[in-house]
């Protein structure tokens, strides 16, 4: 009895069509992945060069039940993990005190600015010489790398606070840090978060580089040492497994972009 | 009461304990000029405690820089803006502003935003308040999802939530239909009569400006250009003759410079028909 109404009518008539709209982004990578498998089986594409899908995926399964691949995932997390937070703590913190205090800007900001113009990966024969090969050089890597979009962002963020919501505040009795926490962090908040979502992408480029460099355990390793044995199925599984963390990362950026700046008609339409 | 409430002459004895919240505001020969040009110039208004004054002016006369100046976020190139004693209290008077854009915080919901600045303690008054500007089934809303008019009512109640000594309002009606409009006008004069507070109130409606205040002052050329003082018993009718030959008087001087200025057009150009 539900069917005659003009509601339900409209929603069956939109139902297949929004599934070929969820449907059509996938058909190109399902042929891709079809393809690739073809070609390898009728051996057009040999397996030291690119190994087949399946083989892939053998070696997934074989590498993830021994409990290899996630002590190298763990390893490998954890390095990014914990640069992030340094870096990306020192570079909230330094942005907040720069962008809220005229003098610490002046004292400052040229300095930083300076220091960013080198690619941290320039750092690497340095960063080795310092550090060795040891856990403190990708640390030290993640960590600067991700400073800088942390640091520019929120130093941006506070300076572009709305003026008028401040005067406001102000007029409204607020000052310190009821001033902070109820107008200057909630505005430069959605900057902010776009730093932490360019230096979450950052991490893992700079740690992959790191890793392949010099490592005893992590993908990055697992790959490079896959390499020497022609392991390219290995080498395809440390690939991936970096493109599904880097992803897992976004999504989480997203996540919280999706929570924290929820009143953001901008974000809640982004579904 | 027969007497009309005026807290700026004698009646201030008898009317002392409805005023005794607000505070006089004092301006005396204040220039304000924004790159060489000059928007108030020598101004001076004197504004007793608990008086309820309108100001009325063409658009970009200084209204709002006038207010702003009040609270401190103009600072004149001279003259002094002195707020009054807070009767029975040594601090230093309380004074909110309702901006003539809403300025609610896009990131805290209707209810948080009302509340801004006040003790949890409070929340039950923050939302009788907005019960009165009729959006109290909108608290946990986000501001981003209000019509322009519903936004200024939420700024409204926020500023009237608060008990300062001094109110100023921005233009607080400005985007409202008729019908809302004059019952927002009752919410203002309601709360203004049971706290007793100072009110400024800028508006673009001579209507409403009677209908609300002591006092009404026009702003021109940056300079008082007329202090009339409402002299209509309240409550007050629109409709009744006091009422609407105060509205045109006032009206009338405010269209006077315009037609001035037109006869002057008029004789340069040379021409006498054509009238626009
Ligand atoms: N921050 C500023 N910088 C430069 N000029 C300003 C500034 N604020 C105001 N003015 C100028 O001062 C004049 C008066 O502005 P104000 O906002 O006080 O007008 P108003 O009477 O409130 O007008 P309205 O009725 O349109 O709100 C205008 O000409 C405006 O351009
Ligand atoms: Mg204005």
């Amino acid at each position: 009895m539900y069917r005659h109404r003009p509601g339900s009518t409209i929603r069956t008539q939109l139902r297949p069509r929004t599934l070929v709209k969820r449907a059509l982004p996938w058909v190109v990578p399902i042929l891709l992945l079809v393809g690739w498998q073809w070609a390898s089986s009728a051996g057009i594409l040999p397996s030291r060069f690119l190994p087949a899908p399946r083989a892939v995926l053998r070696s997934f399964f074989e590498l993830s039940a021994s409990g290899e691949l996630w002590l190298h995932v763990r390893v490998s997390t954890m390095r990014a993990l914990a640069g992030f937070a340094v870096g990306g703590g020192l570079g909230l913190l330094l942005g907040l005190f720069t962008g809220s205090l005229h003098w610490a800007e002046t004292l400052l900001d040229t300095t930083i600015q300076m220091v960013r113009n080198i690619p941290p990966l320039a750092l690497i024969p340095l960063v080795i010489l310092w550090f060795g090969i040891d856990e403190s050089a990708k640390l030290f890597l993640v960590a600067l790398g991700v400073f800088f979009p942390v640091y520019v962002n929120t130093f941006h963020g506070i300076r572009s606070v709305d003026r008028g919501l401040l005067e406001m505040g102000r007029t409204y009795g607020l000052s310190g840090w009821p001033l902070y926490r109820e107008i200057i962090l909630p505005g430069a908040l959605p900057s902010i978060l776009v730093g932490v979502r360019f230096s979450l992408g950052l991490m893992w480029v700079i740690l992959i580089v790191a890793e392949t460099i010099s490592a005893r355990s992590g993908i990055g390793y697992m790959t490079m040492n896959a390499r020497e044995f022609m392991q390219t199925d290995v080498m395809v599984v440390g690939i991936l497994l970096y493109a599904i963390l880097g992803k897992l990362a976004d999504l989480l950026a997203k996540g919280l972009e999706r929570y924290w700046l929820r009143w953001n008609p901008a974000y809640q339409a982004a579904r | 009461m027969t007497l009309p409430i005026t807290c700026n002459s004698k009646e201030i004895v008898a009317e002392k304990k409805r005023c005794s919240r607000g505070v006089s505001v004092g301006i005396k020969s204040v220039s304000i000029a924004f790159g060489g040009r000059t928007v108030l110039e020598n101004f001076d208004i004197e504004i007793a405690a608990g008086e309820f004054v309108a100001i009325v002016g063409r658009s970009g006369c200084g209204k709002s820089t006038l207010l702003r100046s009040v609270v401190g976020l103009e600072t004149p190139q001279s003259g002094t803006i002195a707020l009054g004693e807070v009767a029975g209290s040594k601090g230093k008077p309380d004074v909110r502003v309702m901006f003539q854009d809403s300025r609610l915080l896009p990131w805290r919901r209707i209810l948080p935003n009302v509340m801004l600045g006040l003790e949890p303690a409070l929340i039950p008054q923050a939302r009788k308040v907005l019960a009165q500007v009729g959006l109290a089934e909108r608290a946990n809303d986000w501001p981003a999802t209000l019509s322009g008019g519903q936004r200024q009512r939420v700024a409204l109640a926020r500023a009237l939530v608060h008990d300062p000594n001094l109110l100023l309002l921005d233009e607080p009606l400005g985007s409202l239909d008729a019908l809302t409009r004059i019952e927002m006008q009752q919410l203002i004069k309601d709360v203004w009569r049971s706290r007793g507070f100072t009110a400024m109130l800028v508006t673009h409606d001579v209507a409403e400006a009677v209908s609300l205040a002591d006092r009404v002052i026009l702003i021109e050329g940056g300079r008082v250009a007329l202090d009339e003082l409402v002299n209509i018993p309240r409550p007050r009718t629109r409709g009744s003759a006091r009422f609407a030959a105060l509205e045109e008087r006032i009206l009338g001087r405010v269209l006077q410079r315009r037609a001035l200025v037109e006869e002057q057009w008029q004789t340069i150009s040379g021409r006498t028909e054509g009238r626009w």
